[in-house]
């Protein structure tokens, strides 16, 4: 089984409308949304909820004031400032670290695991998929994004498909390094802008420190030629297989109002068009022997 | 004899072996030459979200291997059977706990000096 | 004043909003760009950069000599980064959220504190406009601390403008705490609309006074204006979606600079918001 992730650095470059319009083509693959923080692919894929879990990780102090007597130590040892002056906790500050409920020499302070959010096992029109919700203002989406794929790739293994297609979130930081590691390879889309140049190199340096082979494709071509065939020189440069363009085609945000992909919507607009290129590319790409098998 | 460690999917020989280290089921300690084993369960490891694999080197170090064998292993827990002087045998999914001592034994399993592929990150 | 300009989802046009109205307001005016993981209004900003700064969160170092192999670092650390394995202690500092517990719990006296390098903290200006922005290193996992570092530049008698990262987690959250007004800026499109909601869930529970911007309103559909009127979201903004726009954008250039009408509308923006924080204050 091969996971490919659709990931882009700079946010609202196509990745979820790409991946969305990928599972329309794709032979037996379940679906992954790994954007655990603002999760969108389920708005396409209209799933069939089947199991929903809570999911629960890292820990919160709570100060017990009946039993607290206001030493402030716990103020003295929070790093996060975490503890107001009247002695109770901020959830939103507190890191989960808990030093002050290590060190309360009256035991004042409790350490309760926290529910940060929900992940569901799903069937779509397209197959079975994971995704979750992470709680707004919540941490540990690395942990949820890790979890996430993992249930994918199990949902994958259990049908005895070939392919486990993952929405990864935007930039790169925790979440995004978390749904890279272990990958057959990535997609990066990225689009003909400054921004989406800068922010495609650090992608591009991301998955080159971590070893996971990285493709590119170029969304909305046509906005600037240049910065298009600029971007695919960087990519070719650094050993990235350019994968094919995208033409500017307001196909993609017509398919999404209707909860369609763009083959569903008109298979034969532009945008389809390029999109079926990139995806015989991409199968071939996951093919080669640079791409890797799961385990 | 030095105690190996396998990371297995169910308590006995004839298991297969698990080829997740950090998330293993559990792990068969076997005394190599006699075949003799006891049981460590990985359960807690398996649950975690994060840290699994340096977890499990530690119920590995405590159980008092000196070997591991398993499908892969990720760098951190690496790192830390490293550290812990416990030698690592990978790529040897696809077997019998049985079969992985066997190769063991006949001296066909190369050490690793490396992982051999990266964690799931943050 | 601190205004935090927020999306949810991202490339939006928060960067767009953010550098528009900082140029248009000129002088007294610090932006500050908080997305770390991926920066970009320096791209349209073009500051020149006076003060580059490493900054470094703290993780600890063990002396060995020192180390009675105790293992209470292992035990109080919740994030597995640091163990006691064998004769040895073994730090993982990329995992370590630098809460100084294992410092704190060693009997011995064991463990110093080192620094692991988050990213680094530019600092530039722009006729007159202050910039600052933070660039994560890559392969650095957490951007909040990195987050933190920039607002500390944020100073207390000049508005603040702070470019926010997308999503709804603690990055975001860094970026919006303690904000006086929270702009969001939206698109009208599926997507669009659901992320939203969720950056409103976030800015309401920091109780944050916000406002909306509606980014190429003419594509998609109404669902937002609806969203926006039955929660009482003023709508502070509309920009049309326009190819001269997004062209110029591609090259780095402003829509103030190739369409200098809109800088009085993002004068009234700035004005409509200052209107609507002296209301909450007063």
């Amino acid at each position: 089984m091969k996971e490919l992730v659709v990931i882009s650095g700079k946010g609202g470059t196509g990745k979820t409308s790409l991946l969305a319009a990928f599972a329309s083509l794709a032979n037996r693959k379940a679906l992954c949304d790994a954007d655990v923080d603002a999760a969108d692919l389920h708005l396409i894929m209209d799933p069939r909820i089947k199991e929903r879990y809570d999911f629960e990780s890292g820990h919160e102090a709570v100060i017990n004031s009946d039993m607290c007597t206001q030493c402030g130590l716990c103020r003295e040892l929070c790093r996060w400032n975490a503890i107001s002056e009247d002695f109770i906790v901020d959830p939103i500050a507190c890191e989960g670290c808990g030093v002050c409920y290590y060190f309360c020499p009256e035991k004042a302070i409790d350490f309760p695991l926290k529910t940060c959010g929900e992940w569901y096992l799903s069937e779509t029109r397209f197959g079975p998929m994971a995704h979750a919700r992470l709680g707004i203002a919540e941490e540990n989406s690395g942990k949820l994004v890790s979890l996430i794929r993992k249930e994918g790739k199990k949902l994958a293994e259990k049908e005895s498909l070939d392919l486990l297609l993952t929405d990864g979130p935007p930039g790169i930081g925790c979440p995004v390094i978390a749904s890279l590691g272990g990958a057959t390879a990535t997609l990066i889309v990225a689009e003909p802008t400054v921004s989406g140049r800068h922010d495609m190199e650090r992608v591009v340096e991301l998955a080159a420190f971590f070893k996971v082979p990285a493709m590119v494709c170029i969304n909305k071509y046509d906005l600037n030629p240049d910065m298009g065939q600029a971007i695919e020189a960087f990519a070719r440069e650094r050993n990235v297989t350019v994968m094919g363009r995208i033409p500017f085609d307001p196909v993609f945000t017509k398919a999404m109002v209707q909860g369609k992909t763009i083959f569903e919507f008109d298979d034969r607009s532009e945008g389809s068009k390029a999109v079926k290129v990139i995806w015989e590319n991409l199968v071939k790409g996951l093919e080669t022997s640079t791409c890797r098998e799961q385990s | 004899m030095e105690k190996i460690a396998v990371s297995c999917e169910e308590p006995s020989l004839d298991s297969p072996v698990d080829p997740r280290f950090g998330r293993a089921a559990g792990f068969l300690i076997v005394d190599p030459d006699t075949l003799e084993f006891s049981y460590v369960d990985n359960g807690a490891s398996q649950a975690m979200s994060q840290g699994a694999g340096i977890q499990a080197a530690e119920t590995v170090c405590r159980s008092g291997a000196k070997v591991v064998l398993t499908g892969y292993v990720g760098p951190k827990a690496f790192q830390a059977l490293f550290a812990a002087g416990i030698k690592i045998g990978q790529n040897l999914e696809k077997m019998t706990v049985r079969q992985a001592i066997d190769k063991f034994n006949a001296g066909e399993v190369d050490m690793a000096t490396a992982p051999n592929r990266m964690g799931h990150g943050a | 004043m601190i205004i935090s300009i927020a999306s949810g989802k991202g490339g939006t046009g928060k960067t767009t909003v953010a550098t528009n109205m900082a140029v248009s307001l000129g002088g007294d005016v610090q932006l500050l760009d908080c997305d770390v993981e991926e920066p970009n209004a320096h791209l349209f900003i073009h500051p020149v950069i006076n003060e580059v700064k490493t900054i470094t969160t703290p993780v600890p170092e063990v002396d060995m000599e020192k180390c009675n192999l105790c293992g209470k670092c292992g035990e109080i650390c919740q994030f597995k980064a640091i163990v006691v394995i064998g004769k040895t202690v073994l730090p993982f500092p990329e995992m370590c959220h630098s809460c100084g517990g294992c410092m704190e719990v060693c009997p011995e006296k064991a463990i110093t504190e080192t620094g692991r390098e988050l990213g680094v903290i530019e600092r530039g200006s722009r006729n007159g406009l202050e910039f600052v922005h933070g660039k994560l290193r890559v392969g650095e996992a957490m951007s909040p601390p990195l987050i933190r570092k920039v607002r500390e530049y944020a100073r207390p008698d000049v508005l603040t403008i702070i470019d926010a990262p997308p999503g709804t987690s603690c990055p975001v959250i860094a970026s919006m705490k303690g904000a006086d007004f929270v702009l969001l800026v939206t698109e009208p499109t599926p997507f669009g609309l659901n992320d939203l909601k969720l950056a409103v869930g976030a800015v309401k529970i920091l109780g944050i006074p916000c406002g909306l911007i509606i980014n190429r309103s003419d594509m998609g559909d109404d669902k937002v204006k609806i969203y926006a009127e039955k929660e009482n979201l003023p709508i502070l903004m509309e920009i049309p979606f326009d190819r001269k726009i997004a062209e110029a954008y591609s090259r780095g250039e402003m829509i103030v600079e190739v369409m200098p009408e809109w800088k009085e509308k993002f004068l009234k923006l700035y004005q409509q918001i200052e209107e609507m924080s002296f209301h909450k204050n007063h």
